[in-house]
């Protein structure tokens, strides 16, 4: 599905590397199945050619990953990045997280990312082979075979992609992009739309399957403390499986209001949750309720704006006139 | 068995400035307000944390409410603007969670208004004593 291809790709980071511009390369690779695409540094021309891909299931966003590589790493790294994943760049270089000298930054296009468990929901399990295209061709291991449009198993955070424009970029490949209208905030009103009862129920049996294995925490380029509340055995809330109601929504609202202001809503926290909890609700929820109490606001639009959470104004709604302000 | 009377347990989180001194004047004045209000000092509206309202809940409180001074009036200048936006934004999340919007409460008091303050604290307790006890938010394990 996607226009442009692993080669050109490939063509363009060995071309880089040779050239002495950059020094490695940050992009995806197969991992032990067709579907599950791993980051990973390329410091090779070898290595690039024999493994890189670039397919429908590359969501992964690789600007968190500028943090550690930059500080390892002599001379600068290459990074593909799609449109959304600029965003979290952008908001990395805002809280000074990396050293822009340090990366080489590739905008790419995208078509959208597919989502495996959408995938393996029409298929079932046993998957042997996939061939990703406008149509996706799936073989199992039990000799069935799928054809399986591809629009119809895109990744949520696709299905309801804010921007096709590049807001970060040294050089990019193919055209540039526009911001886009889309429909991210219409769960979240159907759920306030709710009676209270309803909501509790809703997110009391989405929050009970967590395991807390911490991947959402992980994965999030917002979420970049070199040390965590969540790791540390002293802060009382390091607790593996949540045991009890407080446990399970405390993680959550913790979690979520950290990135409150800076998440940039890249969708990789709910991609990567084993358990599918849907976590853009959540971080949603926060940037449905800034934009309407303070303005509009996309973190990572532009380097250096202030996060809402970082600043106030003298005229800022009261909490208690939230629930009037049509919140309802 | 004796059925034990139901009293809602609210943690008041005031600000050393204003608030704190409100109350104390409050009582000075001999104003009533329930006794199973429980108040936590704090150098300022914004040193609390999202987490200690959570906390709070966990250990058992019914109502959680936050005291500061008024707006422009902080001793730290802009702390409970801060306060202000965290706030809504943190209320509003555990409404969106399903946790009644009237056990959270921000208000601001001055060292001036003991009589708004009791009235603050009776008002608060009889909304979260109408909701009776907090089951969404606390942690049965911390229970006496
Ligand atoms: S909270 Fe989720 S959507 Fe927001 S920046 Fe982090 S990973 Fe991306
Ligand atoms: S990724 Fe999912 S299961 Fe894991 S801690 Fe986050 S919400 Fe829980
Ligand atoms: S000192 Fe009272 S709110 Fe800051």
């Amino acid at each position: 599905m996607q226009k442009i291809t692993r080669d050109v790709l490939v063509e363009k980071a060995v071309s880089l590397l040779e050239n002495g511009s950059v020094s490695c390369v940050l992009g995806w690779k197969k991992g032990e199945f067709d579907y599950d695409i791993t980051p990973a540094v390329f410091e090779s021309k070898e290595e690039l050619v024999s493994d890189f891909i670039f397919d429908d299931f590359c969501g992964a966003n690789f600007s968190k990953y500028l943090v550690q590589k930059t500080r390892k790493v002599e001379g600068k790294i290459l990074v593909f990045l799609k449109p959304c994943d600029t965003y979290s760049f952008n908001q990395l270089l805002t809280e000074h997280r990396f050293d822009r000298e340090k990366v080489y930054a590739v905008g790419i296009p995208c078509e959208g990312m597919v989502d495996i468990g959408k995938i393996k929901a029409i298929t079932g399990d046993g998957i042997s082979s996939i061939v990703c295209g406008d149509t996706i061709k799936v073989n199992t291991i039990y000799d069935e075979s799928f054809d399986i449009n591809a629009k119809d198993v895109l990744l949520e955070r696709c299905i309801n992609c804010k921007s096709k424009k590049h807001v970060a970029y040294d050089e990019l490949i193919g055209e540039e992009g526009e911001v886009i209208e889309s429909n991210r905030f219409d769960e979240v009103a159907r759920l306030e739309a709710m009676t209270p009862d309803e909501r509790f129920a809703f997110w009391q049996n989405e929050l009970s399957k967590c395991i807390r294995c911490n991947a959402c925490r992980d994965v999030c380029p917002a979420c970049t403390c070199e040390k965590c509340v969540f790791n540390n055995p002293k802060s009382g809330v390091e607790n593996k499986a949540p045991a009890n109601e407080f446990e399970e929504k405390m993680f959550h609202i913790i979690r979520a209001f950290h990135v409150a202001g800076r998440c940039t809503d890249c969708g990789e926290c709910s991609r990567v949750c084993p358990q599918n909890i849907p976590l853009h609700l959540l971080n949603r929820k926060f940037i449905k309720d800034i934009d309407s109490f303070y303005g509009e606001y996309q973190a990572g639009a532009e380097v250096g704006s202030r996060a809402p959470l970082v600043n106030y104004t003298t005229e800022d709604i009261e909490p208690c006139d939230v629930f009037e302000r049509g919140n309802d | 068995m004796q059925v034990k009377e139901y009293k809602p347990l609210i943690v008041a989180f005031c600000c050393n400035w204003c608030s704190y001194a409100g109350a104390d004047l409050a009582g000075n004045n001999r104003l009533n307000y329930p006794a199973d209000v429980k108040i936590i000092r704090v150098p300022c509206s914004c040193r609390v944390n999202p987490m200690f309202v959570l906390r709070a809940f966990q250990r058992g409180a019914d109502g959680v409410i936050l005291c500061g001074c008024h707006p422009g009036d902080c001793h730290y200048t802009s702390g409970n603007y801060y306060t202000r936006r965290r706030m809504a934004l943190l209320f509003s999340m555990l409404d969106y969670l399903g946790i009644e919007r009237e056990r959270t409460r921000v208000e601001w008091v001055s060292a001036a208004e003991g009589a708004k303050f009791a009235a603050t604290m009776n008002d608060f307790a009889e909304k979260v004593a109408a909701l009776g006890e907090n089951k969404r938010l606390e942690d049965l394990r911390c229970k006496k």
